[in-house]
């Protein structure tokens, strides 16, 4: 899309503005507001974003340090009924077969994902079927699958740990939810579907 | 029997007279008011003549400010034939509350603005809608001139199209609030800008002042299935309004002062919508100001608007 760069340095200039004169009558309470504007985005901002992302704003007490599932608690994955355990069918006397082949099974699954270079066993851990196994070898399980993402995809991972790719839902002020990547992209093929729209409004006209 | 409260206007051009109307009106009201409590009348009519003399929200003690919300809810649930909850939930200190929309993420499918009428009791017949989703073409870029909102495609996005959702942006210097006449509507400290829609005279001056084609009026009397009435309210948020008075987004007061993020927030499908404390560093609202590309509608307006529209990518 088209982006007028004017644009951007008067809506820079605009919202450093109007953060100074909203942050006015609570400086007291907000020492570091006035001194954090636009533009001035370093790596620590993101961070600190970040590793607050879970923890209440207003929580009181200093809670004992959170890791993984924790600090970013996720909707349950959105598997397809009966699919889970994986371990129902698969066991570790599978034949492993690394290369691209037709699979005879889990039809509805197509590859359109980067496919050339990518194989099931690449995400999916042969051994153990109810994990999935990071570059480095690590089995992690389907409620962290966006470290599995976060491997290709780290920017947006860092993005969706702040809460601005994806979806987090709960409360701004405390505990959050967050949407795993799985649930609006499909691992297989993770372009976003097209979808029907809900009804126009109806025109003005029509209404009175 | 309460006293004959004196009413907050600002006083009119005395008629020649010397009363103005709207005082004998209030004068009649009183003397049969009085001589229908002394008869002991309905809980219905003492609400009645509670709302005509009443004083402004602002100026009500927390005894009647108690009192009205009671027999609110009394009316609301013998309406709706369901229990109805009314709350004035204060705005929390240290709270300013920040909006941002990712338009490189919205894809038009207009789930935000069924979820908005369906939390904040918006009239369904006559067809009342907080959020307008415009639709646009991506090579000309944003301009709300070539903007159609009654885009009906088979599925969204369309080749070549961009949305850009709009409602109410709590503008911090709201054009809206200084053409009342009555004050009937104003910026609370947490940034919302509320209607009072019993103090509502229905005048639409706020509608023609709002450079966002954001408020509504309730030209008929808004209808609302009971059993699809939220019984969740908040007398400045999404309790049922009558006919001929201005309604609004709220940022979902009845939620977000709770601590919850706006419905419309919760139901877009792609994550597009977010929304926070701008006084909070560590707010999702925060984190985009600081790393993404965000701007204003109409900021040379400088209404100063706490909706920010930004590309993620
Ligand atoms: C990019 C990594 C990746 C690749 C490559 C991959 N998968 Fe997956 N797969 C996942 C993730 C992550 C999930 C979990 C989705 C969820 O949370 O529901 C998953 C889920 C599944 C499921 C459960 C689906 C359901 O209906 O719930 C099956 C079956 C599966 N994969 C099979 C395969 C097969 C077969 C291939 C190769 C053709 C493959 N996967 C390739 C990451 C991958
Ligand atoms: C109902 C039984 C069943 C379940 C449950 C099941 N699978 Fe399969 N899966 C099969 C069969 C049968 C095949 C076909 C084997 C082949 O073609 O080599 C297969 C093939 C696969 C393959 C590709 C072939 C390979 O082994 O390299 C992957 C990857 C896979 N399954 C992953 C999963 C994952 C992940 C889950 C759980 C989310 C799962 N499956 C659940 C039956 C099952
Ligand atoms: C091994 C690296 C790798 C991993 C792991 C990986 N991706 Fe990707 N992904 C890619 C590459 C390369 C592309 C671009 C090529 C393509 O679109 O096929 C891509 C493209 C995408 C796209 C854009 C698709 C489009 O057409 O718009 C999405 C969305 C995506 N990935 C999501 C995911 C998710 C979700 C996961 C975790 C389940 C994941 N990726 C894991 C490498 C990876
Ligand atoms: C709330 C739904 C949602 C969640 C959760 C989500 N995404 Fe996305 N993502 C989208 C949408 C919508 C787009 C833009 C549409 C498109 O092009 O597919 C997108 C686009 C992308 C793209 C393409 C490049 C870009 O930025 O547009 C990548 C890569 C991607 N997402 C990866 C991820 C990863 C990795 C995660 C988890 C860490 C994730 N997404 C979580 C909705 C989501």
């Amino acid at each position: 899309m088209r982006m007028r760069s004017d644009w951007w340095a008067l809506a820079c200039g605009t919202v450093t503005l109007l953060l100074a004169v909203a942050c006015r009558p609570v400086e007291e309470k907000h020492p570091r507001f006035g001194s954090v504007m636009p533009s001035t985005a370093t790596q620590d901002t993101a961070e600190a974003a970040t590793r607050a992302a879970a923890k209440p704003v207003s929580a009181p007490a200093k809670s004992p340090r959170k890791t993984g599932a924790q600090l970013y608690p996720v909707a349950p994955p959105p598997f397809s009924d009966g699919v889970f355990p994986c371990s129902d069918c698969h066991g570790k006397t599978d034949v492993v077969n690394r290369t691209p082949h037709k699979v005879e099974f889990h039809e509805d699954i197509v590859l359109h994902h980067d496919e050339q270079n990518r194989w099931c066993l690449d995400c999916h851990d042969a051994q153990n079927r109810d994990k999935l196994h990071l570059a480095d070898g690590r089995l992690i399980d389907f409620t962290e699958s966006y470290r599995l993402c976060g491997q290709c995809h780290g920017p947006t991972l860092r993005n969706w740990k702040a809460g601005e790719h994806g979806k987090r839902t709960g409360s701004w002020s405390g505990d959050k939810q967050y949407l795993l990547c799985a649930s609006c992209h499909s691992p297989h093929s993770p372009h976003f579907k097209p979808i029907k729209p809900k009804p126009a409004p109806r025109r003005q006209e029509a209404i009175r | 029997m309460r006293q004959l409260p004196t009413l907050p206007l600002p006083a009119p051009a005395p008629p020649a007279e010397g009363y103005s109307r709207r005082e004998a009106l209030v004068m009649g009201l009183f003397a049969l008011a009085a001589a229908a409590t002394a008869t002991g009348c309905s809980a219905a009519d003492k609400l009645a003549y509670e709302e005509f003399v009443q004083k402004h929200f602002k100026d009500l003690s927390p005894e009647e400010l108690k009192d009205r919300l009671a027999s609110m809810e009394k009316r609301y649930t013998e309406q709706y034939g369901k229990d109805v909850h009314v709350s004035a939930t204060p705005p929390q200190a240290g709270v300013l509350f920040g909006y941002a929309l990712d338009l490189s993420r919205c894809i038009g499918c207009r789930r935000c603005v069924y979820g908005c009428v369906e939390e904040n009791n918006q009239s369904r017949d006559p067809q009342t809608h907080w959020i307008t989703v415009l639709e646009m073409d991506k090579e000309e870029g944003v301009n709300l001139q070539n903007a159609n909102a009654f885009y009906d495609h088979e599925t969204v996005p369309a080749p070549g199209k961009f949305y850009m959702p709009v409602a109410c942006q709590h503008c911090e210097n709201p054009p809206c609030v200084k053409v009342c006449p009555v004050q009937a509507t104003w910026k609370e400290p947490d940034g919302i800008v509320v209607i009072d829609y019993d103090w509502c005279i229905g005048c639409r001056n706020c509608i023609a002042a709002c450079p966002y084609g954001a408020r509504r009026f309730n030209w008929g009397t808004p209808s609302i299935p009971k059993d699809e009435l939220n019984p969740n309210t908040e007398y400045l948020g999404n309790r049922p309004r009558q006919r001929g008075v201005v309604e609004k987004c709220s940022f979902c007061l009845q939620r977000v002062r709770k601590g919850l993020y706006p419905k419309c927030v919760e139901v877009c499908p792609v994550g597009a919508r977010k929304f926070g404390n701008l006084l909070d560093p560590d707010s999702e609202i925060r984190y985009i100001i600081e790393n993404k590309r965000v701007f204003i509608l109409k900021e040379e307006l400088n209404t100063q608007p706490k909706f920010f529209y930004y590309y993620g990518l």
